[in-house]
């Protein structure tokens, strides 16, 4: 197969669109799924908040005003196919070089530091984005956008359990990390798990678990009915939107797994709050 | 769940009227505050000088708005997590403080000294900012422009929404 070329600026564009999207536009299914959830409330307050929700989704759209004003932290995961040739610039400055215009372009929020303990000082433009690069095949990039607040980030967990961990053990864990964060991570929460890897790529498996379209099922009966119950289990711990009490405390769980050491038995997991904002592109 | 139409500043005889959970529309002034304006305001307090605002005729609102786009009245407004600031607010609190409106909950040393000084913490939607952003008339900032979105900025609220959480 021969090498595609492809321009840096097309995929400087087609990420400056993307970033613009979801800054505007939550995933497609919040909406459906914010007002089933509000119809079966039965908590007043809880009504309350999450009919709030559903007008920010209308407000941001038509105002184009930003869903949340904590415009996040730029993670994007990349695929890049062997057969693909980037014409222009780094891949790493391509995606810096997008998030730094659209952040102007859309006024996005500039918030990132130069240094996490002492030159706490802000970089001004939301640089650095944190980017993951995997190698395909092919000859496409696939990327996937998505903007992290530091709400729900704040209140993400990751434990070694041991393998002689039930699965009793791991819903006890992500139920104790969702009350653990009560109304911090903006509830109703999308809930990311990885288990499996190792101690960083499980941190990575729930991350990238986020990035999948909320109502996607789990393709494993066994992880999905999982998936199920960790749900069930979260929407009865009686947090509620905002904490404010009732029983939407997550719209949906997304668990993805692999391969690990004998000795081992990762699970980590992170919290998305319902400004859920994420999309792909392919070029 | 009583819906109750405010003017901003509370008093505390305002304050001893309400109650958990009630709604409240609040309209007026307030000033936006997250951790490096708390920083800056304990730095100079902690220097035995005085704040450039009265704090005790002062709402204080956790939040660090996305940026005035052009045309405008204001960016994306909405509540910071709160705990972050549990370090520094039983001293505010000590110098007056009555009303501070974030997201989630405290620690105990704040609940404490929020009945002690019969203060009061609202919370606002999370994650609603552009919503919230349709009940601001005015948003300028106010100290410490250097500091970009964790500057203060003074805001005008008209019937923003917000809950009594602690009281
Ligand atoms: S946790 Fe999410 S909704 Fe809440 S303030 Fe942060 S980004 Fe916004």
């Amino acid at each position: 197969m021969p090498l595609r070329i492809i321009k840096a600026d097309l995929i400087e564009s087609e990420l400056i669109k993307a970033i613009g999207s979801i800054t505007f536009e939550p995933d497609p299914d919040i909406l459906p799924t914010l007002l089933r959830c509000q119809k079966e409330e039965t908590s007043e307050l809880a009504k309350d908040v999450l009919n709030c929700l559903v007008e920010n989704v209308h407000c941001a759209k038509e105002d184009s005003i930003p869903l949340c004003q904590d415009t996040g932290t730029l993670v994007v995961f990349i695929q890049l196919g062997s057969n693909v040739h980037i014409e222009g610039a780094s891949l790493n400055k391509i995606v810096n070089m997008a998030l730094e215009k659209a952040y102007e372009k859309y006024y996005l929020r500039a918030s990132q530091v130069i240094d996490p303990l002492y030159k706490r000082i802000n970089t001004a433009n939301n640089t650095p984005a944190i980017i993951h690069l995997r190698l395909t095949e092919g000859d496409q990039i696939r990327i996937l956008i998505g903007q992290k607040g530091g709400g729900a980030e704040n209140m993400s967990r990751l434990k070694m359990f041991p393998p002689s961990a039930s699965e009793d053990d791991i819903v006890a864990y992500v139920l104790e990390t969702v009350q653990l964060a009560g109304s911090k991570a903006c509830p109703p929460l999308v809930v990311g798990i990885g288990i499996g890897g190792n101690f960083e790529s499980c941190a990575l498996l729930a991350k990238e678990a986020l990035f999948q379209p909320l109502q996607h099922p789990n393709p494993h009966p066994e992880y999905n009915m999982l998936e199920q119950r960790i749900l069930k289990v979260i929407n009865e711990s009686g947090i509620g939107p905002q904490g404010m009490g009732g029983h939407t405390t997550a719209l949906a769980v997304h668990i993805l797994t692999a391969p690990c050491h004998i000795a081992s038995l990762p699970v980590a997991v992170n919290l998305q709050c319902h400004a859920h904002r994420h999309t792909e592109i392919t070029i | 769940m009583r819906i109750i139409s405010l003017q901003l500043p509370l008093t505390e005889n305002s304050i001893a009227n309400l109650s958990q959970g009630d709604k409240l529309l609040i309209s007026g002034e307030v000033l936006t505050a997250r951790d490096a304006a708390h920083q800056k305001m304990i730095q100079i307090l902690d220097e035995g000088k005085s704040l450039p605002f009265d704090l005790t005729s002062t709402t204080l609102f956790y939040c660090g708005p996305s940026p005035k786009p052009l045309g405008k009245i204001c960016g994306a407004i909405g509540p910071t997590t709160s705990y972050r600031m549990d370090v520094w607010t039983p001293q505010l609190l000590e110098l007056g403080l009555k009303v501070m409106i974030g997201k989630g909950e405290r620690s105990i040393e704040v609940v404490d000294a929020i009945r002690k000084h019969k203060a009061m913490y609202l919370v606002a939607v999370g994650g609603a900012a552009a919503y919230l952003a349709r009940h601001i008339v005015s948003c300028e900032t106010f100290l410490w422009p250097e500091m970009g979105t964790e500057a203060i900025h003074k805001l005008i609220f008209c019937n923003f929404p917000v809950y009594v959480a602690i009281v």
